[in-house]
């Protein structure tokens, strides 16, 4: 059979394959490659080495937004999968409306960055004008700005999957301990949660990353004001790119150095937590 | 006991029912916002709309009618659907050769595929733009190629997840039969195939449908603008900024979705947990 199936691959293969070239392969080749050049357009590009990664440690804004998105990935991971936690514990219980409860939490999660942005930000002016300020003007209402979108964007998203995880503990497990006498505290700790780990690694993995990548939501609540001061890792690199000419080459080698620390984080923290699953 | 456990009950359910309206409360507020007049939206945020400050419908035909926002839903439809469509057919046939012909080669889109999933899309912006711009898909029919490129890791990572799952053995009486391996696949596998696809759909519909900075830097936005680039667009404006026109817009961008996802509400939720999971 693999013989019959292997002559059509022009049909199979060329069309994913031809686009995945234009639209990855080929673009990330050339990312990697301009991060070493001064240039404007691709065409114009000179080789000038690790110049413009030494430009990139040396700007102050492009270390703030990354301490900014540090702390920012830190706040959201606690709080996200905490709150999600306990949300997806209350309702896999028999609670009246549990049904309607998760479909409203997991709704703005389909909205747009953009779209969510903007909505918050005029509930938010809309109290802080009150106090003669606005999000604009303050890094600290900045970023707890941030945390609230963020967390009331992906909560739902997050419950939805701890909620699957609850669901597939067999029911056995939890009678056997509660037969033997562990009390509510003693089984979420001894059986719900070291149950629950493939769900968490899950979850942590994917608010980690989403904050390193966060990009809309950021664009359109604060746009890194006041001064750059809640400008995020990929806000940073998209104002260097297209805020002044002549630092594409900078814009890149950030965008590089981006990529290293996601896929780097998304490394070390599979392994931290894989190491923690039970096996069942 | 019996008492304590049924007030609990109703204790619990009135407390979410509380958070519940917390959580809604913010589009309800641009909801009301939409209907008042601009000068209004800033000073007077919470208040409901009174005589003075009511305009009715009049925010939304400005956004109609002087930021084409209709326009602007048209062109996020088309891109989303079509793109959607042209992931689902490609790269289910891709994930599907992949894993009944296993070699070197396939073994290498698989992980490319992968590795493209965690790859943050800053990284590629620039050249992608370039490279968009030079091979004429500046259009709602070119970025389709794109977003089929991009999107392809999920997609071809999901399907081979599902195709490992069923059993060689179907495919392999068909094609006894004399069914080609291309019959085989869209009478045999496709059929079987349902599920994925329309988790895989989803993903990548929330996704394209959203997407605000790949369709900005790709698509020649003097022509073409989706639904988030006009938002972004009248809020980036100098001078003045319509207040009214955004909330109205921002009402008529959430309207499609919250509608889709109530009708469709069972398959998001299952395709999500998929997705997630396999991520």
């Amino acid at each position: 059979m693999e013989k019959a199936v292997k002559k059509y691959w022009p049909i199979f293969l060329v069309p994913t394959m031809a686009a995945f070239l234009i639209g990855f392969i080929i673009p990330f080749i050339e990312g990697i490659y301009l991060s070493f050049c001064k240039f404007t357009t691709i065409k114009d590009a000179k080789f000038v080495g690790i110049q413009n990664y030494i430009e990139a440690f040396k700007d102050s804004n492009f270390i703030g937004s990354f301490k900014f998105t540090t702390l920012f990935a830190i706040v959201s991971l606690v709080l996200i999968n905490v709150l999600a936690f306990l949300i997806a514990l209350a309702l896999t219980q028999n609670i009246k409306g549990k049904n309607i409860f998760r479909t409203v939490f997991f709704m703005p999660n389909l909205i747009g960055g953009i779209v969510l942005g903007y909505v918050w930000q005029l509930i938010f002016d809309g109290i802080f004008v009150k106090f003669d300020t606005a999000l604009k003007l303050n890094e600290t209402l900045g970023f707890w700005g941030l945390v609230i979108l963020v967390g009331w964007q992906q909560i739902g998203y997050m419950m939805i999957v701890y909620i699957a995880g609850l669901q597939a503990i067999p029911g056995d497990i939890q009678e056997a301990a509660m037969i033997d006498g562990a009390n509510r505290m003693q089984r979420l700790f001894k059986i719900t949660i070291p149950n629950m780990m493939p769900s968490i690694t899950i979850c942590t993995f994917l608010t980690i990353t989403n904050s390193f990548k966060l990009f809309d939501q950021n664009l359109a609540l604060t746009g890194g004001e006041p001064l750059h001061k809640t400008e995020m890792f990929a806000l940073n690199i998209y104002n260097t790119f297209y805020g002044r000419v002549g630092a594409e080459g900078v814009g890149q080698a950030k965008a590089v150095v981006f990529f290293i620390i996601v896929v780097g984080i998304g490394l070390l923290q599979l392994k931290l937590t894989r190491d923690k699953e039970v096996q069942q | 006991m019996k008492m304590k456990k049924k007030m609990m009950g109703i204790l619990a359910t009135l407390f979410f029912t509380l958070v519940s309206i917390v959580f809604v409360a913010p589009i309800f507020i641009v909801l009301i916002n939409s209907m008042k007049s601009k000068t209004f939206i800033n000073l007077e945020t919470f208040k409901l709309p009174t005589e003075e400050s009511y305009v009715g419908l009049e925010n939304y035909k400005t956004a109609i009618t002087q930021y084409d926002f209709l326009k602007a839903l048209g062109w996020t439809l088309f891109i989303t659907v079509l793109s959607v469509a042209v992931i689902l057919i490609c790269c289910s046939m891709t994930a599907w050769f992949i894993t009944r012909v296993k070699n070197v080669f396939t073994k290498i889109i698989y992980l490319l595929c992968v590795f493209s999933m965690v790859i943050p899309f800053q990284m590629v912006m620039f050249t992608l733009s370039g490279t968009a711009d030079s091979l004429h898909l500046n259009t709602p029919w070119g970025i389709v190629i794109v977003y089929l490129g991009f999107g392809a890791g999920l997609a071809v990572f999901m399907f081979t997840g599902f195709v490992k799952s069923i059993p060689i053995e179907v495919e392999e009486a068909a094609m006894m039969d004399g069914c080609s391996p291309l019959r085989t696949f869209f009478c045999v596998v496709v059929p079987m195939m349902k599920p994925t696809f329309i988790s895989v759909g989803i993903l990548e519909a929330m996704w394209i449908w959203n997407d605000f900075l790949l369709p900005y830097l790709v698509l020649d936005i003097k022509e073409f603008k989706t639904i988030s680039i006009v938002i972004q667009y009248m809020k980036g404006s100098y001078g003045r900024v319509d207040m009214g026109a955004i909330m109205a817009c921002l009402i008529m961008a959430i309207i499609p979705v919250v509608v889709f996802y109530l009708c469709a509400q069972k398959y998001i939720v299952k395709g999500v947990a998929a997705g997630a999971v396999k991520g």
